[in-house]
């Protein structure tokens, strides 16, 4: 490549109105390209969501789209019966405290594990952390047998607690990593003239480090919160029943339980989706810290 | 999700610790923020990983049960459930991390020209935040074979009956065995008629809502001097009726193509029956004909693919995937594209470069750390796929379509055999690690 200085010729300072409009005009098929793609990835969701408010016996002979046709086939049916259904809200409930649960303890363990990486200083320090960075290479599939037993051991299989615990655990690699690297950057003198004022560690730590803090933590928080929410696996082996394992119990019948199946789902993603419109800044901050700087 | 995640980097200027401290009180404290971790560490990872481990040498149930060495590794590439897991696996790999880095850059790319990048994005992130088990239900109900419910067979037979539309009797058989089955299912009356002819056309196999609309009571027509006519009519009314004898109470079938073939094979004309099924070719020239139906008027409907079968259910799990993911892909892959030296691009471009030059000599090279970050977080992913498998593969294709991460579950889980579990949990961990192991080293490199 030549050098930038050597240019033949520069744009012209000022566009005429002609030029603003050839150019606008340039890139009309690039728009349309992008609003077709945009609607078709849309689909899927979509559909989902009329097909649930569809009665079953129109789901059963005929698609979705029917309804722009008829729209006064809609009706909410589904969902009242659904929400009358002890065995869905329970799951529902099953899935918020697994979902909560699981996101407070990541975030006050990790924090507090970040902060010790941080901050403070003990022998070996480095090398555990590597330690920590270096479990996240393990799949959760290596964890499934053995603490399957060993929930049956202690008697605590199928229970909330026993999936919180699990999903912490394997969130806690990237947690700490994430924690630690963002305290790492909080600047030296606020904490130093914390300490030099007298304050104790655990001073610094809720006055100082959390609130500080808190991007990198609204990110970790709304990560973990999607990773359990959203979860099958987990609960599935330890028999806990939250709404991604129930709808998995009505598959065998897809067809004719498509009128429970339909709303359920679109029930379990709507949760997913507020936090995500509302979050939608710190979710993507999380997912760059992950990848790219 | 945490999956996408595990790629990260510390950021710059990481202040080293303070070394002054007052020794033990130090390390109680540094104890008390470390125990709640390294307690969930240890018994949720580390004892795990290495009971797994050693599990996966012993046999089948028990906490240990009996020492079977390398038995269970060999059980994985013995067993065909496992080895379709295995060969699923290999195309995921290859198919999954390429179209989803190609569709992120492509799409961060062209985004970032439109003044509405924002909402583009928003719509194919969107299924990032969905579960995949969700979507694994969302693309099951588009993937219904039945084009009248499965929105992606509907499109497929709007293409397809515009190349080649339904005939007008898909399902009709002929009521009596005096025909012979023609080129693709064309009927042909077995004797060759002569003019003064009659043709009786019986056919049944017709629902009552598929007759023709303005179906009338079939006549047979008298012969005529000159002339081959006859009659296409559905032999068949409550009862039953007499096959082969056109009878009260069975309707013509109207709008049917009638052909005339000369006794090579050689269509000579064709015509439409009426109202009454009957039609007419006049004025035919001394010889022997054939008369028949030809086979468009038998067509079949489009039925829809099957995407949801044995042969093209790990297809269909790809596109429901990459939908998934390429807003990942995007997201990521346009950040590194917004911090790209602008003076490099606008170089190349006041240099004469066109755009595609640009895109393949300059954009992609600077590209390259950001576009193999994204490539190595697919990979890993996918061989842990699992969720969108058990959801959207019928219980009947699942077989087809098993991936390890599900196979691995269904040993343990549904067969209980823990020690084969454990043996394909390892052999997972075996093939993550290295791609992980190549991340980290990445993101250390340059960190340093």
């Amino acid at each position: 490549m030549t050098a930038a200085g050597e240019a033949v010729h520069l744009p012209a300072p000022g566009e005429s109105a002609a030029a603003k409009i050839l150019r606008a005009l340039a890139k009309t098929p690039l728009q349309i390209l992008l609003g077709v793609i945009g609607l078709l990835w849309l689909v899927p969701t979509i559909g989902l969501f009329i097909t649930s408010i569809l009665p079953a016996n129109t789901l059963a002979s005929q698609g979705w789209w029917k309804i722009f046709a008829h729209p006064s086939l809609a009706t909410f049916a589904n969902y009242s019966v659904l929400f009358h259904n002890a065995g869905l809200t329970g799951a529902l409930k099953t899935t918020a405290y697994i979902a909560v649960g699981n996101t407070v303890l990541v975030v006050i363990v990790g924090a507090l594990a970040g902060y010790a990486f941080a901050w403070l200083d003990f022998p070996g320090r480095d090398w555990l952390f590597l330690g920590v960075i270096g479990l996240l290479v393990v799949p959760l599939q290596m964890a499934l047998i053995p603490m399957f037993k060993l929930y049956d051991l202690f008697g605590i299989s199928g229970t909330v607690l026993s999936v919180i615990l699990f999903h912490a655990a394997f969130g806690l690699p990237f947690a700490v990593f994430l924690l630690r690297n963002f305290f790492a950057g909080i600047p030296k003198d606020i904490l130093e003239s914390a300490r030099i004022d007298g304050a104790n560690e655990i001073w610094i730590f809720l006055r100082l480090i959390l609130p500080l803090g808190l991007p990198a933590i609204a990110s970790l928080a709304i990560f973990q919160f999607l990773w359990t929410w959203n979860d099958l696996i987990v609960s599935l082996t330890f028999g806990v029943t939250p709404i991604t394992v129930w709808i998995f119990g009505q598959l065998r019948q897809f067809a004719s339980s498509i009128d429970i199946i339909a709303p359920a789902s679109f029930i379990s993603l709507v949760v997913p989706l507020v936090v995500f419109f509302a979050f939608q800044r710190y979710f993507v901050q999380g997912l760059l810290a992950g990848s790219v700087k | 999700m945490s999956d996408a995640s595990i790629t990260a980097e510390p950021p710059p200027g990481a202040a080293p610790p303070e070394s002054s401290g007052e020794g033990l009180a130090r390390h109680l404290t540094g104890a008390f923020f470390l125990a709640p971790a390294l307690i969930l560490l240890a018994v949720w990872l580390l004892y795990p990983t290495i009971y797994t481990v050693i599990r996966s040498f012993f046999g089948r149930s028990g906490y240990l049960g009996a020492w079977v060495g390398i038995d269970n590794y060999k059980t994985l590439f013995t067993t065909s459930t496992i080895l379709t897991a295995i060969k699923n696996n290999a195309i995921w790999v290859a198919v999954v991390p390429a179209f989803v880095t190609a569709i992120g850059l492509i799409f961060a790319v062209l985004t970032e020209r439109v003044r509405w990048a924002v909402a583009f994005k928003t719509v194919v992130f969107l299924p990032m935040a969905i579960s995949a088990f969700a979507t694994g239900i969302t693309w099951r109900i588009m993937y219904q074979q039945n084009p009248s419910q499965g929105a992606i067979n509907a499109l497929g037979r709007t293409v397809s009956d515009a190349f080649s539309p339904a005939g007008v009797l898909p399902s009709a058989t002929p009521s009596t065995p005096i025909f012979q089955q023609g080129q693709g299912g064309a009927l042909i009356l077995k004797t060759p008629l002569r003019p003064n002819g009659v043709a009786l056309i019986g056919l049944t196999g017709i629902a009552p809502q598929d007759m023709p609309k303005g179906s009338t009571q079939a006549v047979q027509p008298a012969p005529k001097p000159g002339a081959i006519d006859g009659v296409v009519w559905r032999d068949f009314k409550p009862g039953g009726g007499k096959p082969g004898v056109v009878e009260q109470g069975e309707l013509g079938i109207p709008g049917v193509t009638v052909q005339l073939q000369d006794s090579a094979g050689k269509v000579m004309r064709t015509t439409k029956t009426d109202v009454h099924g009957t039609f007419d070719f006049a004025d035919v020239p001394p010889g022997a004909y054939n008369v028949g139906i030809g086979a468009q008027t038998f067509a079949k409907p489009f039925g829809g693919y099957s995407w949801l079968g044995p042969s093209l259910i790990t297809p269909a799990l790809l596109i429901a995937y990459i939908w998934i993911w390429a807003g990942f892909a995007m997201v990521v892959i346009a950040a590194g594209l917004s911090a790209m030296p602008r003076d490099v691009l606008e170089a190349a471009r006041t240099d004469g470069a066109s755009e595609w030059q640009v895109f393949r000599r300059v954009t992609v090279p600077l590209l390259a750390p950001v576009l193999s970050v994204v490539f190595i977080t697919m990979i890993i992913n996918v061989l842990k796929v699992f969720d969108i498998v058990i959801a959207l593969a019928p219980d009947s294709v699942q077989a087809n379509a098993n991936v390890l991460a599900l196979a691995m579950w269904r040993t343990a889980f549904t067969a209980f055999d823990f020690g084969t579990g454990s043996a394909i949990a390892v052999f997972i961990f075996l093939l993550v690690i290295p791609v992980l192991a190549l991340n980290i080293r990445r993101f250390r490199s340059e960190a340093s």
